[in-house]
């Protein structure tokens, strides 16, 4: 592997991990509402968080690059205050990733929560816990095991993705060249022996990455029945 | 209303239902929650113990207030212990560490020694190691009752506890909650439809109907009061208080005194001392001029006609029998009332054809 293939893999594992880290603030908030909320909204933000799976990747891809960009509604905001805009910057490549990702998250950790059971919470409700201490102490310890979905899935995907890279943060090494785009870099160049490289090996780390998460889910699932 | 009982009112509106109850509960003591189910016990526990919520309704626990209005203190505040339908244990921690995750909460758990006496007199000392998958469903109540004695509630909060368990499961608990009844102190809310489990357990009764009280008070007097249609499972009958006085060994039987009289029973094995709760029903009682010789009853009482009612079916009266300071019910024909010219202060002889003991 090339000195330039080596800097796309660390910045593809800086965007995915930054990526799963936001999504964790964000998403488990939204998942817990979701998963308990009556309000008939509810729906629509649903469909919403479901969208990235279905949309080409390039459709978000645009539109965040317009949003991030300096005449967008983000990007010239930030202009405004006086910082830097986010089209082709790292930081605008987490924050098209969360978007891209949050199914991802939110799915396997709201489903995770409506497993808990209102029972556990009222239980606790008794036992003089309050609501934070509540999603502490009984929630977060039950849905351990959505959890490690959540953060698998929201991580590899993130690894995987390549369209709305590709329209957000452009190719700059170091700053936004993942390994996706690499790929496609040396394919396009017919070097195909660097696209085997990058390729297989994503491929393997993410079949074992999964692995991982179901050999992990099945032995708690062992514990818990 | 005084500061020693615990007031609650409540009104709760929902598509089809609405609870709307006005109770003066003892501060001491079981007093069940009876009714058919849909009749609101459950969601009358839930809005005392704070988990439902109405804005119209108002409740004193022993001059404390817990709720007025829509002023409403969370269940994690209240002074309580809840005990649910099913096993509510947190399946990720063991038992003991289910007993600790409210002493570590509660502002007065209780102490070593007391706790020590809760896990001896439910008898799970040897399961506290356990995770809840590897404990029984009778097993895992139990645990369930000490967690929540354990925070040394003021009040004991229960929702049918024993209805997911099977018969022999039953029959494992309630001799755990008698001497839990017995030996602590604690005011004691216990929601049932089962007639078994109130008939030795309560001390006073709610009855619910359709989300209102159609009668509150003191367990024997509720139950014998022929102007009001309670019926444990359809049956009228009232239950005794006594205590075994004499047993003979030779005819397998035991002779219970309770305040007015005794009655012989089957011998269940019970020492000369214990007490025992007795179920009379209606069905099981007829009355005549004077004292049978010649006939197979086993106990016959003399008893004081007190008040007369109706019956489910018009051919049927309910008669209520003064017997010293306690009541039986009988059930006769309409016709036989009348032969017999029945009325308030009557002097009768009541035979009882069957005794059951409910523990």
């Amino acid at each position: 592997m090339s000195d330039a293939d080596w800097l796309a893999l660390a910045t593809t594992l800086k965007l995915a991990a930054a990526t799963t880290l936001v999504l964790l603030v964000v998403g488990t908030p939204v998942a817990w509402w979701l998963a308990r909320t009556r309000n008939r909204l509810a729906v629509a933000v649903e469909a919403v968080v479901a969208l990235p799976l279905v949309l080409p990747p390039t459709v978000l891809g645009f539109y965040m690059l317009v949003a991030l960009g300096p005449r967008g509604f983000i990007g010239g905001t930030l202009q405004d205050l006086g910082w830097h805009h986010l089209a082709f910057s790292f930081t605008g490549l987490v924050v098209a990733s969360t978007l891209y990702s949050l199914p991802f998250m939110v799915q396997p950790l709201k489903d995770a929560f409506a497993a808990v059971g209102e029972r556990m919470l009222d239980a606790a409700a008794t036992l003089r816990a309050g609501p934070w201490d509540r999603f502490f102490s009984v929630v977060l310890p039950l849905s351990r095991r959505g959890f490690l979905t959540a953060t698998t899935l929201t991580f590899a995907h993130t690894v995987g993705e390549f369209g709305v890279v590709l329209m957000v943060g452009g190719n700059i090494p170091g700053e936004t060249r993942v390994l996706s785009i690499a790929i496609y870099d040396h394919a396009e160049a017919l070097d195909y022996a660097s696209a085997h490289v990058l390729a297989g090996g994503l491929l393997a780390a993410s079949f074992l990455l999964l692995l991982l998460v179901y050999f992990l889910n099945r032995r708690y699932h062992v514990v818990h029945a | 209303m005084s500061a020693a009982s615990i007031e609650a009112r409540f009104r709760l509106v929902r598509p089809g239902f609405t609870l709307d109850v006005d109770l003066d509960l003892p501060g001491h003591g079981v007093t069940a929650l009876f009714g058919p189910s849909g009749s609101g016990k459950t969601t009358l526990l839930r809005l005392i113990a704070g988990l439902a919520h109405t804005g119209d309704g108002r409740l004193l626990m022993k001059g404390e207030v817990w709720q007025d209005g829509s002023a409403c203190l969370p269940a994690h505040k209240r002074a309580l212990g809840y005990v649910f339908q099913e096993a509510s244990l947190f399946p990720h921690l063991s038992a003991r560490s289910n007993l600790e995750y409210g002493i570590r909460r509660a502002a007065s758990p209780l102490d070593r020694a007391a706790l020590d006496h809760v896990v001896e007199l439910l008898g799970i000392a040897r399961l506290l190691e356990r995770m809840p998958h590897q404990l029984s469903g009778g097993e895992r109540q139990r645990v369930a009752i000490a967690r929540a004695l354990a925070v040394r509630p003021r009040l004991l909060l229960m929702d049918e506890p024993l209805s997911a368990l099977d018969l022999a499961r039953k029959q494992e608990i309630l001799p755990y909650l008698e001497r839990m009844h017995a030996e602590l102190d604690i005011p004691v809310l216990y929601v049932s439809h089962a007639t078994d489990e109130v008939a030795r357990l309560a001390d006073h009764i709610v009855v619910l109907e359709a989300g209102k009280t159609v009668a509150q008070g003191p367990f024997d007097a509720v139950l014998s009061d022929v102007g009001l249609p309670v019926r444990l499972n359809e049956d009228a009958g009232v239950v005794l208080e006594g205590r075994v006085v004499e047993r003979d060994a030779g005819w397998h039987l035991a002779r219970v005194e309770f305040p007015g009289g005794s009655l012989w029973v089957r011998d269940e094995g019970h020492g000369v001392g214990d007490r025992l709760r007795l179920r009379v029903l209606a069905r099981d009682v007829s009355l005549s001029h004077a004292a049978h010789t010649d006939s197979s009853f086993l106990n016959q009482l003399q008893a004081q006609v007190d008040a007369l009612g109706d019956d489910t079916h018009p051919a049927l009266v309910l008669a209520r029998l003064a017997v010293g300071g306690q009541s039986l019910l009988a059930r006769l024909t309409r016709r036989a009332a009348a032969s017999l010219q029945l009325a308030p202060g009557k002097a009768v002889w009541a035979q009882i054809k069957d005794v059951a003991v409910v523990g």
